[in-house]
């Protein structure tokens, strides 16, 4: 993934400067609690809602399990219609495509449509080290641009900037990358999105290569689909001559029929609307099966490795390919809400990061090998989750490959990954555990000797037990433990076990 | 090898362990929510535009000329564009509003420099209050509902109105170019609450045209 | 009908009141509980902290001890579900292993037959009247597990409106988490803390005086929160509310 984020420090650390940070939390609360309520209004609408949440699993299921097959299929039909498929099995590849095409146009500068994948490969930096000019028009992605910042979430990369924020960082800079803000331009978010508007207008309509990703891509038809509100989107497929986009190998459905599951589902659980504003579908150019003169003349289709294969390889893992980048287990994470986005040091945060950027990069760095562990498993995220993807499972999945190691893929190869250093207090202390606790009489006479010694408990706990006691009053032992009421109380009655 | 084969092959490793058979897809979820009239239906489809900020009218074949103009001139405009198949019966009372007819050759500064666009549609879609277009000749290049910041879009009812998502989709061919549009443009982007108007037309009128001249809706 | 109690490691040793609480509740109604001395733990923390190998011995445990009663009533949504949920995916994946049958069929038996406590009383007893009697303001965390693992809704205060002289008023946010989490708390003690921290703000912005949940776990957590506030809201397991009567009031 990009580039940004190499020696993020992990995730436990990250967070505790983000929970400090009161403006952070405040911005997050804010954010999160209007969407969660707003949210459940728009899927409480739908009386089929589960079974559409199970359709959109069994889809996406059908469609991993023959990957192969449906990736084949959508190359013919894309090519079929006009368009060139490229294939990038990582991000440096991706990346090299993509320069290259751009390079053929003879362009320098490019209109991007907010896409997680061009994030995930680090384009605009790669572009960037050509000589190529990547402007994001997805508002919350300009801010992140103009403001020199991070993604913190999916669907609005600035989440983590209130209004005030953001017009500081328009006031500020957008004279930098083009048209200047407005003169005494205030903090109402129409106010800023005019702003925006009149920023990006002039990129938009000089533009002569876009680039994009896609939310969907139908096998049968070749057909590509992009979900967006703003009409950036829009603006980035169909004025520039030439057609970039960069999808991952998971983003396919088998059929046009599949689509009318996930357009339902996807707006309701990632802002909340019946629909939202714009929609576009498109297939191949105008030179193949389409209108006259209507879109770019040149598309081309980069289909992304980048490490979901290996992540279809693990059988528990691999329904994190179903996601379709909704961002609701972001909204109802309370890790998430408290942590906030960067912590996760990945373009991909919140509970679907945490299985994501772990299976996508490998367990061998800090943060990945820290991610699994950022959640208290509470369930929320798979509640809300359109596709169902048992995130919790996989969090659980993923600990047990960084304490205990085993078999993953790697870039096609199956290797034996060696137990996380840093674990191995935990691990010796999870073996007594499980020694005392297949052995009633060894827990009995622990739980005996810290009732005897209870006056002598610290209130506060040194070394790692800070990390509770710091925070939290230690519960106090008391006199005996229920085993010992019971036998002195009823011991005759199970006097056989 | 190719990295095209690099990645099927991994992809083919992966699924090497694991069954082949297809699971099956259970459609029983609704192909429409709750059963309406065609009346209410399109009732529904006014109400759900309406909830998104777009402008909804009413009109029959009579009417429409008139509306057409009155909206146009309310909104000041002194040019509109025309999709090559638009019925021309439309605009004809539509004055001295310079008509700007699409062309090929139209640069994208050109098409900013007008005020507003009339299309038709392909379906519109009653739950989610959204207009589909397709690029057919009453609609046009994609491009010009995007760049004029002032859309009319006339929606034949009952006929190109259905109920629901699957039922739209039926009705689509995925070798056109389409457009889902529910609502002016807006951005969720501030603090996660909607706001209406960035780069799409930021005013977006409907008019539901009845069909069959003076077969009037409610 | 043999009825086992499975009190769960935490309860036995740090909260013993609990399980006076539930052996009466039960005895009360008319249940003839035991309490197998043999059981230990369920591996719910060996489990999710990513131990599951380790986690299985004491899953076969859980099994052979309580293999001859029919039905085992736990005080504890998380260790219910670590039973009920994960006990049948941990014989799935040794299966997946190449290790054949044999951890899916010792543990089989007694999945079904795991009940929560409110899930006992109301499922299996049919009673939301127990005869409680607690005159105190209430509000009411639903823990996570118990919440969504093992899907209790609204057993826990359909049977808490029926107690005499117990206010229930709402929690605000009361099906976020408290921030507990199992190992959680220690291996992110900053978010962990926030969270307890925000969950006893709501809790006190209800007025009441006893928060109740129905795991001591999250109660230990946010107790412990709540005692180093040195706030007045004292935290209370389900069980020892449903226990107490006219005659003799346990809190």
């Amino acid at each position: 993934m990009s580039g940004t984020f190499v020696g993020m420090p992990a995730f436990p650390e990250a967070a505790r400067d983000a929970v400090r940070d009161t403006t952070l939390r405040g911005n997050l609360r804010h954010a999160t609690h209007t969407i969660r309520a707003k949210r459940a209004k728009a899927v409480a609408e739908l009386e089929d809602w589960a079974r559409l949440r199970e359709a959109g699993r069994q889809i996406k299921d059908r469609t991993l399990r023959r990957l192969d097959h449906y990736l084949v299929q959508l190359e013919e039909a894309v090519t079929a219609a006009g368009g060139t498929v490229h294939w990038a099995a990582d991000a440096d590849e991706a990346n090299r495509i993509v320069a290259g095409l751009v390079r053929a146009t003879g362009e320098r500068e490019v209109v991007k449509v907010k896409s997680m994948a061009t994030q995930e490969i680090g384009l605009n930096e790669a572009l960037a080290a050509e000589g190529i000019a990547a402007y994001e028009t997805d508002l919350a992605e300009l801010i992140v641009q103009l403001g020199d910042d991070r993604p913190s979430h999916i669907l609005v990369p600035a989440i983590h900037r209130n209004r005030g924020e953001i017009r500081d960082i328009f006031a500020r800079t957008m004279s930098e990358w083009g048209r200047p803000a407005p003169d005494g331009l205030t903090d109402t978010p129409a106010e800023l999105a005019e702003a925006a508007r009149l920023h990006l207008r002039e990129k938009f309509l000089r533009a002569k290569v876009g680039i994009s990703g896609a939310n969907f891509m139908v096998a049968e038809t070749g057909t590509l689909v992009v979900v967006e509100s703003e009409g950036n989107g829009r603006m980035c497929l169909t004025l520039p001559e030439t057609l970039i986009s960069v999808v991952g190998i998971e983003k396919l459905v088998p059929t046009w029929r599949d689509l009318e599951v996930f357009l339902q589902t996807l707006p309701r659980s990632s802002t909340a609307e019946r629909m939202n504003p714009y929609t576009s579908m498109w297939t191949g150019t105008r030179d193949g099966l389409t209108g006259e003169g209507d879109g770019p003349r040149a598309f081309h289709l980069v289909l992304l490795d980048n490490g979901r294969s290996d992540t279809l390889a693990d059988e528990v893992g691999r329904q994190a390919l179903r996601c379709i980048r909704c961002s609701a287990c972001l909204n109802v994470c309370p890790v998430y809400e408290r942590a906030g986005g960067h912590a996760y040091g990945s373009v991909y945060p919140g509970p679907i990061g945490a299985i994501l950027s772990p299976q996508l990069r490998g367990t061998a760095s800090e943060i990945d090998a820290s991610l699994p562990y950022a959640s208290s498993l509470c369930g929320a995220c798979y509640d809300v989750c359109p596709v169902a993807i048992d995130i919790p499972e996989v969090l659980v999945h993923l600990r047990e490959r960084v304490v205990q190691g085993g078999p993953v893929t790697r870039r096609g190869a199956k290797v034996t990954l060696r137990p996380a250093k840093g674990h191995a207090a935990e691990r010796a202390a999870m073996r007594a555990a499980a020694f005392a606790f297949t052995r009633p009489g060894t827990l009995a006479a622990g739980q005996r000797l810290a009732a005897r010694t209870r006056r002598f408990h610290p209130r506060r706990l040194p070394g790692p037990g800070r990390a509770w006691s710091d925070s939290r009053e230690l519960p106090k032992v008391p006199a005996e433990p229920f085993r010992d009421w019971w036998l002195r109380t009823r011991g005759g009655k199970d006097a056989e076990k | 090898m190719s990295s095209r084969d690099v990645i099927l092959n991994r992809v083919r490793r992966a699924l090497s362990g694991t069954p082949a058979v297809e699971e099956s897809v259970d459609r029983t979820y609704l192909v429409e929510h709750g059963s309406r009239s065609t009346e209410e239906t399109v009732d529904l489809l006014a109400e759900n535009l309406a909830d998104y900020r777009a402008i909804v009218h009413r009109a029959d074949a009579d009417g429409l000329a008139q509306l057409l103009r009155r909206l146009l001139s309310e909104r000041g405009a002194r040019s509109v564009l025309v999709p090559p198949g638009l019925d021309a019966s439309w605009l004809e009372t539509a004055g001295d509003l310079a008509r700007v007819a699409d062309r090929a050759e139209l640069t994208p500064q050109e098409l900013d420099a007008v005020d507003s666009v009339v299309t038709g549609c392909a379906v519109a879609i009653a739950e989610t209050g959204t207009i589909v277009l397709d690029g057919s000749p009453d609609q046009g290049r994609r491009r010009i509902t995007l760049v004029p910041d002032h859309h009319i879009c006339v929606v034949r009812v009952p006929g190109q109105v259905v109920s629901s998502v699957p039922q739209a989709l039926r009705r689509l061919d995925p070798g056109r170019p389409l457009t889902w549009i529910s609502g002016p443009s807006a951005t969720s982007d501030i603090e996660l609450d909607r706001v209406e108007g960035v780069h799409g037309p930021r005013t977006l009128e409907v008019v539901l045209l009845s069909e069959g001249g003076s077969a009037r809706l409610a | 009908m043999r009825v086992a109690l499975f009190l769960t490691c935490v309860n036995d040793t740090l909260y013993p009141d609990t399980g006076r609480a539930v052996v009466k509740l039960l005895e009360r109604l008319g249940v003839d509980v035991d309490f197998p001395a043999g059981q230990t733990c369920c591996g719910q923390a060996h489990y999710n902290t990513g131990y599951r190998h380790r986690a299985e011995p004491l899953a076969r445990h859980f099994a052979e001890v309580f293999a001859g009663y029919d039905a085992v009533v736990t005080p504890s949504g998380s260790c219910g579900a670590m039973v009920r949920e994960l006990y049948p995916r941990m014989g799935a994946r040794a299966r997946a292993e190449g290790r054949g049958t044999s951890l899916t069929s010792a543990l089989a038996p007694v999945v079904p037959k795991t009940y929560e406590l409110t899930e006992f009383l109301v499922d299996v007893l049919g009673v939301t009247d127990v005869d409680a009697y607690y005159p105190h303001r209430v509000t009411y965390h639903p823990t996570c597990h118990g919440l969504r693992s093992l899907g209790l809704g609204e057993r826990p205060t359909r049977l808490l409106a029926q107690v005499k002289g117990l206010d229930l008023v709402e929690l605000p946010g009361a099906d976020e988490c408290c921030g507990f989490g199992g190992t959680f708390s220690v291996k992110n003690p900053d978010v962990s803390a926030a969270m307890g921290l925000d969950k006893v703000r709501a809790a006190e912005s209800t007025g009441a005086g006893v928060l109740c949940a129905a795991d001591n776990s999250c109660l230990m957590h946010i107790g412990g929160t709540l005692a180093r506030l040195d706030s007045a809201m004292r935290p209370v397991h389900l069980a020892e509310i449903l226990a107490s009567t006219e005659e003799e009031q346990l809190v």
